[in-house]
């Protein structure tokens, strides 16, 4: 009985804030390949509280414009995707100030068409000019430990690691480099990028990732909205797993046999 | 060698690479007679890069042969993760048509992942139809008895206006190729009214000089397409018969200039059926390969035409490229380079462009017309430049992608 309202305290606290908002949910859903009549049933199914799109998407007067797919009560995330540079990357974020989709902006800075990999160190300096304009900034970058500390110097709210290249479905590539920033960033690191499975998404919440996003896993699934409720529990179960890692440690220190130290009760003899 | 080699005193020539050359002088009229320029020298007023990438891919070609590519090439080439240069033309080969299928599934999958189910629309607008190029294939060339036209800034508001009331967000200004009748300065201004009205304006013009490119960058333009129509040195002076285009490699290089003036991205394509369109689709794929490798950061796409009748134009006699083999095209510039775009003409047959955004097109056009002032009907109306076989308008493209589970997208863009 008391392990079960250890359990119900553990989930009532265990919320995450970024840019003074509070989030229960740790699974962030990317919107750029969905179909949008399914845009809503995934971001219902996962729970997700956080919805990525490109702000250049959500450029249009078109009818049906992606913005208008995203339920309401759900924080948005645009992403600068389509910058090469900083100042193209503040650019961006600027325009999707303009466009209401809030403060919060994940900087793309990408001079890469096949693999699409972040330039860090045009990341670095987009982070530090968006956060001098109020913008909480959620950097996507390839996970170096220099570059991730340069980024919380720089005023990032969190830094968003990539767990492989966008869209490639293979899952945690650049595990042991995310390991190190979980250990040694106090920000929230959010594994972004290559999830492919909810399983590769609830190892990463088991490291200790503070959130982890996915986008093609869901939206290239046979059954989407399946999918979507799929990573979200995934990820809850991933953050429980992570939580009960002191309980378990706990466990082995009260275990009775010491059979290397046991000698030492001799001499109390 | 061309056959020009013995024409000029050596003094005027400075060699490029391997097979081309630079004028250091030359006589203006040369441009406008047939037959005299030589197709692989240099105008003296043209930027030249080098004409390394243009040996790298001719010298490519040369050896490909098709022919020779077994289902046992095809097999392996299908099974690597990723599809190397000098491995890409199997898939453009007789025995690579049996495996059709399995090609168009790969080249589906690799779409998806890409750009989901996205499909992007744009429509062409055709500024002016004056040309300086006798090309014996194009109804706009400069011996057709067509009714010429060119929109002035008052037309091209009108037309620019009646597109955009459409829904459009996405436009391509075209123009045929004079740069006297159609200046830089001409286009820009084109430029500037149309990135007012729509979030991404692309050109497809004559091949120009970094510098043009730069200007039309500043302008609002930020795509450039330039279409090759053949890689064969030899049939490409055959069809190009005067004008500026008549030089090669100075076409082959606009893709590179245009980046160095600044643009985003830039798109590809031969004419396919014009010549051997296993070797033209083979050169057209490393030609955007090669690009990909020296400019990184650059969006890559290509188109797919196939030679249509036109007024005012002769069908030259060549291999007449069929809708599987086509597919196949399409599939296998998917598979080799799958972060690039792919745009089917509105040349194609309604059905066909609605399963190759399926697989693997990721723009369409609609509502087009490749006539000139037609969208408002006003009176100076000129010919089109080529027949088209799919009609449909905005609203009727995008119900059919959504017919197809497609999501249509007006713009993607953001100019920065």
């Amino acid at each position: 009985m008391a392990d079960l309202e250890h359990t119900d305290t553990a989930r009532a606290v265990d919320t995450w804030s970024l840019g003074g908002k509070e989030f229960t949910s740790r699974f962030i859903l990317g919107s750029g390949k969905f179909r949008l009549d399914v845009v809503k049933a995934a971001v219902e199914d996962a729970g997700a509280q956080i919805v990525t799109l490109a702000v250049r998407r959500a450029n249009t007067e078109q009818e049906g414009n992606i913005l208008e797919s995203i339920p309401a009560g759900v924080t948005l995330l645009p992403n600068t995707s389509g910058a090469r540079t900083a100042e193209e990357a503040v650019r961006i974020a600027r325009l999707a100030r303009e466009l209401g989709c809030g403060d919060f902006i994940k900087v793309e800075v990408i001079r890469d068409a096949k693999y699409l990999l972040p330039d860090n160190a045009e990341t670095v300096r987009a982070t530090e000019m968006l956060a001098n304009e109020g913008f909480v900034v959620l950097p996507y970058m390839y996970p170096d430990l220099n570059v991730a500390r340069d980024l919380v110097s720089a005023g990032a709210a969190a830094v968003m690691p990539l767990g492989a290249p966008i869209g490639s479905n293979r899952g945690l590539v650049t595990r042991d480099f995310i390991r190190i920033l979980i250990e040694e960033i106090d920000l929230p690191v959010i594994v972004d990028a290559g999830i492919g499975r909810p399983s590769q998404a609830c190892e990463a919440m088991e490291m200790g990732a503070a959130a982890v996003m996915a986008n093609t896993a869901v939206a290239t699934a046979g059954n989407i909205p399946l999918m979507a409720h799929a990573f979200g529990r995934a990820v809850e179960a991933g953050r429980a797993a992570y939580l009960a890692g002191p309980g378990r440690v706990l466990e082995n220190a009260g275990e009775a046999s010491s059979p290397l130290t046991g000698f030492l009760e001799e001499e109390a003899r | 060698m061309s056959e020009f080699d013995q024409s000029a005193p050596a003094v005027r020539r400075i060699p490029v690479g391997k097979r081309c050359w630079r004028l250091t002088e030359m006589n203006e009229a040369d441009i406008h007679t047939d037959r005299v320029l030589d197709p692989m020298a240099f105008l003296p007023d043209m930027d030249v890069l080098g004409c390394e990438m243009f040996d790298r891919v001719l010298d490519a070609v040369e050896v490909y042969d098709p022919d020779a590519v077994t289902p046992a090439d095809v097999r392996r080439v299908l099974d690597a993760d990723v599809v190397e240069p000098e491995d890409v033309g199997v898939l453009f080969a007789p025995a690579a048509e049996s495996f059709i299928e399995e090609m168009a599934r790969r080249a589906r999958a690799e779409r998806v992942r890409w750009f989901g189910t996205n499909i992007q629309f744009f429509t062409p607008l055709y500024l002016a139809n004056y040309c300086e190029n006798r090309c014996v294939y194009c109804g706009f060339n400069c011996e057709s008895g067509i009714h010429r036209a060119r929109l002035n800034e008052q037309q091209t508001i009108a037309e620019l206006d009646a597109i955009a009331a459409t829904g459009q967000e996405e436009i391509l200004l075209l123009t045929g190729e004079d740069p006297v009748t159609s200046d830089i300065a001409y286009i820009a201004r084109a430029c500037e009214l149309a990135a007012e009205r729509f979030r991404n304006v692309g050109i497809e013009i004559y091949p120009a000089n970094v510098s043009d490119y730069a200007t039309l960058r500043a302008a609002g333009a930020d795509y450039v397409t330039v279409f090759q129509e053949t890689y064969d040195p030899v049939r490409y002076g055959k069809m190009h018969l005067r004008g500026r285009k008549r030089i090669m490699p100075y076409r082959f290089e606009a893709q590179e200039r245009a980046l160095k003036g600044g643009m985003r991205g830039v798109a590809f394509a031969p004419l396919l059926g014009l010549s051997e369109f296993r070797h033209d689709a083979l050169a057209c794929a490393l030609h955007a390969y090669y690009i990909n490798r020296a400019y990184p950061h650059a969006e890559i796409s290509f188109s797919c035409p196939r030679l249509r009748p036109a007024a005012g134009a002769v069908t030259p006699k060549g291999p007449h490229v069929t809708e599987r083999q086509l597919l196949q095209v399409i599939c296998a510039y998917r598979i080799f380079m799958p972060f690039a775009g792919v745009t089917v003409s509105s040349r194609e047959r309604a059905g066909f462009r609605d399963h190759v955004a399926t697989i693997t097109a990721t723009k369409v056009s609609a509502g087009v017309s490749t006539g000139i002032g037609e969208h408002t009907h006003q009176a100076e109306e000129g010919d089109d430049q080529f027949e088209i076989a799919d009609n449909r308008s905005l609203a009727e493209m995008c119900a059919a992608m959504r017919k197809m589970g497609l999501e249509p997208v007006m713009n993607d863009h953001v100019l920065v």
